[in-house]
C-alpha cells in the first residue's frame, strides 16, 4: 500500500507523537508498504529519506503550553502538493485536532483518511472553542484511532462518535540493551527522569521536591535528568548543597536516552496528568528500568496496577520520596519490577501494533480510489 | 472675655480648614478611583474586543484551518480566563496573534481576499487599543497608589473599602505592521 502519514509536530524535536510516527513508518516499511511522512522540520534538520518537510514550525501558545506548530497559507500549500504528488491509498493523519499539519491535510484531501488521536484532556477549552472550525475536517475522516482509553474518551467528549483503540507501540528491542553512561549509576544509587523540563504536567518539580528530602537522607544519591528545557531554571529549583548531585544532560540523542535509562536504579515518571499513554514509561519498561510512576490512570494501566512498576499518589513529593527510598533499599524488589516490566511491555511492541493499524487501512482503503486533493 | 472668643474663633477656623482639607483629599482620592474604574472598564472592553476580532478572523474562512484553530483557542482562553489567569491568557493571545500575523506574506494574502483587508484593519485597531487602554489603566493605578500612600489616607479611611489597585501586566506587543 502507499501510505501518506501526517505528523503535526516538528520532526527533530523529541515527542510522543513524533516517535509514534517514526516507529509506525518504520514498522510499515518492514512489512513492505510504501510510506511518505510530511512533518514540520527546520531547514537544516537531517531527515530520513521518507520524510518531507512542510517547513519550519513556529512556537506558539496552545492549550496551556508552548507548542511548535505548522500553520498558515504556506504550510497548507505544501501539504496540498504533497497529497497531490503522493497518490496515496490511505492518508493517515495524526492529531487532526491540533492547529497544525493534520487539520490542513484533512482540509486538503478527499479519499480514505485515517486519523489517530493521541492527546487526552480533562476538558479541553481549546477544543471546545474549535468545534465549528474542526467540524468539516472531522467529517472527512473515515476511520478514527485512539491511542488510549483516555484519548478515546477525550475524542468522544469533544466530537462525539467513537474510535477504535490501538495503543502506542514501542520498538522494545531498541531499548533492551545498552551500556550505562560512564560513571552511572555509581555505588550510591541514582534516580532518573526523562521528559520536557519546562512543562508542568511532566512533573519534574514534584521529583525535585522529593529529591530535596531524599538527597539529604542519602548523601551519595544522584539524580539524572534528560530532556529539553532550560537547565538554569532547573538548577535554580535545587538547593545549592544538592546541586552537584543533580546531573542534567539536556536534550539527548536516542542512543543516549537509552543509555540513560540503563544508568539509573529507579526511573521516576512524576507526571501530574495530561498523559494518555506515556511512551516514556514503555521505553523505560523495555530497558528494564525499575519504575516509580505517579498513579495516573494511563500509567496504572500500563504498569498492570503496580505489578510492573511502583505507583505513588499524583503530585505528592513526600510519598514519592518514601516510595523511592523503599525501592532504593530493596534490590530484589527492583529486579522483580524490572522483569515484570520487560514482560508486560511486549504487548506494546510495534510489530504487534502496526499489524492492527494496517488492518484499519485495509478496512477503509478502496480497491481503486486514491487520496486526492479536494476542490475547496 | 474677647480673648476667649478669639481663641474659639481661631479653633473653629482650624477645624473648618481641616475639614475642608480632608474632604478635598477625600474627593481627590474618590476622583482617582473613578478614573481607575473607568480605565479598567476601558481595558476590559479593549481586551474583549480584541478576543472578539480574533475569533471573528478565526471563523472567517479566510484562513487555513490550522491558523483558525490556533486563534480560536487563544481567544477563547483569553475570554474565559479567571482573574488569576487573565494576564497569562491575554499574553498568550498576543503571542498567538504575532505568530499568525507575522508569517511571511500573511498580510498580503489576507488583503487580497474579500473582507480580508477590513478584518485586518479591525484587528490592528483592536490590538493597538489594548496597549493604549493598558497604559492608561496602569497610569491610573500609579496615581491612585501614590495618593493612597500619603499619610492622611493611611490614617483616615478616605478610600473606603476599595482594595489597593493592581497593575495589569501583559505582553501586548503588536504584530509587525
Amino acid at each position: 500500500m502507499r501510505i501518506g502519514i501526517v505528523c503535526p509536530y516538528t520532526w527533530d524535536v523529541p515527542g510522543g507523537v513524533q516517535q509514534h510516527v517514526r516507529d509506525l513508518a518504520e514498522a510499515l516499511f518492514a512489512s513492505g508498504h510504501e510510506v511518505s511522512v510530511i512533518a514540520p522540520a527546520d531547514d537544516d534538520a537531517p531527515l530520513p529519506p521518507y520524510v518531507v518537510s512542510a517547513g519550519r514550525a513556529v512556537p506558539v501558545p496552545y492549550n496551556g503550553s508552548v507548542a511548535r506548530l505548522s500553520f498558515g497559507f504556506l504550510s497548507a500549500a505544501r501539504v496540498r502538493r504533497w497529497i497531490r504528488e503522493g497518490s496515496f491509498d490511505v492518508l493517515h493523519v495524526h492529531e487532526p485536532a491540533a492547529p497544525s499539519l493534520g487539520v490542513l491535510a484533512c482540509w486538503a484531501a478527499d479519499g480514505p483518511i485515517v486519523a489517530t488521536f493521541h492527546a487526552s484532556f480533562e476538558r479541553s477549552r481549546a477544543l471546545s472553542a474549535a468545534g465549528p472550525i474542526l467540524q468539516s475536517a472531522m467529517e472527512k475522516i473515515t476511520a478514527r484511532i485512539a491511542v488510549s482509553e483516555k484519548a478515546r474518551r477525550t475524542l468522544v467528549e469533544h466530537f462525539g462518535g467513537d474510535a477504535v483503540l490501538i495503543p502506542n507501540g514501542v520498538t522494545t528491542e531498541r531499548y533492551a540493551m545498552a551500556e550505562p553512561l560512564p560513571g552511572w549509576p555509581g555505588d550510591d544509587c541514582a534516580l532518573g527522569f526523562l521528559g520536557r523540563m519546562d512543562e508542568q504536567r511532566k512533573g519534574l518539580a514534584v521529583l525535585l521536591r522529593a529529591f530535596e528530602i531524599l538527597g539529604r537522607e542519602r548523601p551519595g544519591l544522584r539524580l539524572l535528568l534528560a530532556g529539553p528545557g532550560d537547565a538554569d531554571e532547573v538548577r535554580a529549583k535545587v538547593s545549592p548543597e544538592l546541586r552537584d548531585r543533580v546531573v542534567n544532560l539536556g536534550l539527548v540523542s536516542e542512543a543516549d536516552k537509552v543509555r540513560a535509562l540503563h544508568s539509573v536504579d529507579v526511573f521516576v515518571a512524576p507526571n501530574t496528568g495530561g498523559e494518555s499513554f506515556g511512551i516514556v514509561l514503555a521505553e523505560a519498561m523495555s530497558a528494564g528500568a525499575p519504575i516509580l510512576a505517579s498513579d495516573i490512570e494511563a500509567f496504572r494501566r500500563v504498569l498492570l496496577e503496580g505489578r510492573a512498576g511502583a505507583l505513588f499518589p499524583v503530585g505528592d513529593s513526600g510519598a514519592l520520596a518514601v516510595a523511592a527510598a523503599e525501592l532504593l533499599d530493596d534490590a530484589p524488589r527492583r529486579k522483580q519490577l524490572s522483569d515484570e516490566a520487560k514482560t508486560a511491555v511486549r504487548a506494546y511492541d510495534w510489530s504487534t501494533v502496526a499489524r492492527d493499524v494496517v488492518r484499519v487501512y485495509e478496512t477503509v482503503a478502496g480497491d481503486t480510489a486514491v487520496v486526492e486533493t479536494s476542490a475547496s | 472675655m474677647p480673648e476667649v472668643l478669639l481663641n474659639i474663633a481661631l479653633l473653629a477656623a482650624v477645624v473648618v480648614f481641616l475639614g475642608v482639607y480632608v474632604s478635598w483629599r477625600a474627593t481627590r482620592i474618590d476622583r482617582l478611583h473613578v478614573r481607575l474604574e473607568t480605565a479598567r472598564a476601558g481595558l476590559d472592553a479593549a481586551l474583549v474586543r480584541r478576543a472578539a476580532v480574533a475569533l471573528e478572523l478565526a471563523a472567517s474562512r479566510l484562513l487555513d484551518p490550522a491558523t483558525s484553530l490556533l486563534l480560536a483557542a487563544a481567544a477563547h482562553e483569553a475570554r474565559i480566563a479567571d482573574s488569576d489567569n487573565r494576564e497569562f491568557a491575554e499574553s498568550d493571545l498576543s503571542r498567538a496573534l504575532r505568530a499568525v500575523v507575522d508569517q511571511p506574506d500573511f498580510r498580503g494574502t489576507l488583503t487580497s481576499r474579500q473582507d480580508g483587508a477590513a478584518l485586518l484593519d479591525d484587528l490592528d485597531a483592536a490590538v493597538r487599543k489594548v496597549s493604549y487602554a493598558r497604559s492608561f489603566y496602569n497610569n491610573a493605578v500609579t496615581a491612585t497608589r501614590a495618593a493612597r500612600r500619603k499619610l492622611l489616607p493611611r490614617v483616615l479611611p478616605l478610600s473606603g473599602r476599595a482594595p489597593v489597585p493592581e497593575f495589569f501586566e501583559i505582553d501586548d506587543a503588536p504584530p509587525e505592521s
